[in-house]
């Protein structure tokens, strides 16, 4: 039962994933739409972000804010990637101690 | 230029790329890791075995639907309706997916469609960001060496997790819950910090997000979020931002 219910996850995730690999051989996009979807990329890391890091630590939003505050002046100030979240996550540890 | 430092290296353009592609992946697994140990932790609680569960990470690659898909099976949620769930929730990489297969039009659909399949949240936002290779000579390897290393370490971990059990603190591991989120954050800022309407774009993203989760699940909330916030951007960048 289980691995038909994985079965069908993995048809629904993959469906949706390697659909755009046919369209955009057979379309050609009108610049807007180019523009568009070039934008796709910084839409979707917004809403990934916010509202979910208020859920970080269930019932304290703060902490996930905060959380995300470190990050965005941690990777302003030009660190890596890397050492951002090593940051993020500390922060929220020393704050759930 | 990519020849050009590949002789340099006196190496061919493919290992190069290969290189690259993990070095880039890198900080992808970092993020995976402790997430998809935690999934294995969780999904064995929920009754799941070890092969099912790795198996869920070896077929279905998508963090947030198979956390969502291991408490379901918890609560003993119907097949239909958990693959209805997922369907949403995952539906966002049908936008993904377009912009970047539009990025890949250089490259082959023998290679576009597993790269496709690869797809996550993250995998999308990094290749994202480094659109040069796109058509460069072996540009393919670069993105399919960037997946392989989050594929494989989001399936080792999970692994992992389930083999372990509930050997790291639970206060690790909930402070660990940030990482993803730092990880979009740390690359969102420096293309802000190159062009301060992306974060516009952004901003735009995260209002319409929660406005929309107000009345709808979150999977269509951030589908929207992602398409109108994108839209905002056919306004707001005038020329290619990355």
């Amino acid at each position: 039962m289980i691995i038909a219910i994985i079965i069908g996850m993995a048809a629904v995730t993959m469906i949706p994933r390697v659909v755009p690999a046919f369209i955009v051989d057979k379309l050609q996009f009108r610049d807007w739409i180019n523009r568009w979807l070039n934008a796709i990329p910084f839409a979707a890391l917004g809403a990934l972000v916010f509202p979910g890091i208020l859920g970080v630590i269930p019932g304290k939003p703060l902490i996930g804010l905060i959380g995300g505050a470190v990050a965005i002046v941690l990777a302003y100030v030009g660190l890596n990637v890397i050492l951002v979240v090593a940051g993020a996550i500390v922060t929220v540890f020393l704050l759930t101690m | 230029m990519d020849t050009e430092l590949a002789e340099k290296q006196n190496t061919s353009p493919t290992i190069h790329m290969i290189r690259k592609g993990v070095a880039v992946g890198f900080p992808i697994m970092l993020g995976y890791l402790p997430i998809a140990i935690t999934y294995g932790v969780l999904a064995k609680q929920s009754g799941m075995s070890l092969t099912e569960l790795t198996l869920m990470s070896v077929m279905v690659f998508a963090g947030a639907s198979q956390f969502m898909g291991a408490n379901m099976i918890a609560v003993g949620a119907g097949a239909m309706e958990i693959i209805i769930a997922t369907f949403v929730l995952n539906f966002r990489h049908f936008v993904m997916s377009l912009s970047f297969m539009n990025r890949l039009r250089n490259i082959g659909l023998n290679w576009k469609i597993p790269l496709s399949l690869g797809l996550t949240d993250e995998t999308f936002a990094v290749s994202s960001l480094h659109t040069k290779e796109a058509n460069m000579e072996k540009g393919a390897y670069f993105y399919a060496s960037l997946i392989l290393t989050a594929y494989l370490s989001w399936i080792g971990g999970s692994f992992l997790g389930g083999v372990l059990g509930e050997i790291i603190p639970a206060q690790l591991s909930q402070s660990m819950g940030i990482a993803l989120y730092a990880m979009f954050i740390g690359l969102l800022i420096p293309s802000v910090r190159k062009q301060w309407r992306v974060g516009v774009v952004a901003v735009i993203a995260m209002l319409i997000n929660t406005v929309c989760s107000q009345f709808m699940s979150d999977g269509w909330a951030i589908v929207f979020g992602t398409v109108l916030g994108g839209w905002s951007g056919v306004f707001l960048l005038k020329e290619d931002a990355s």
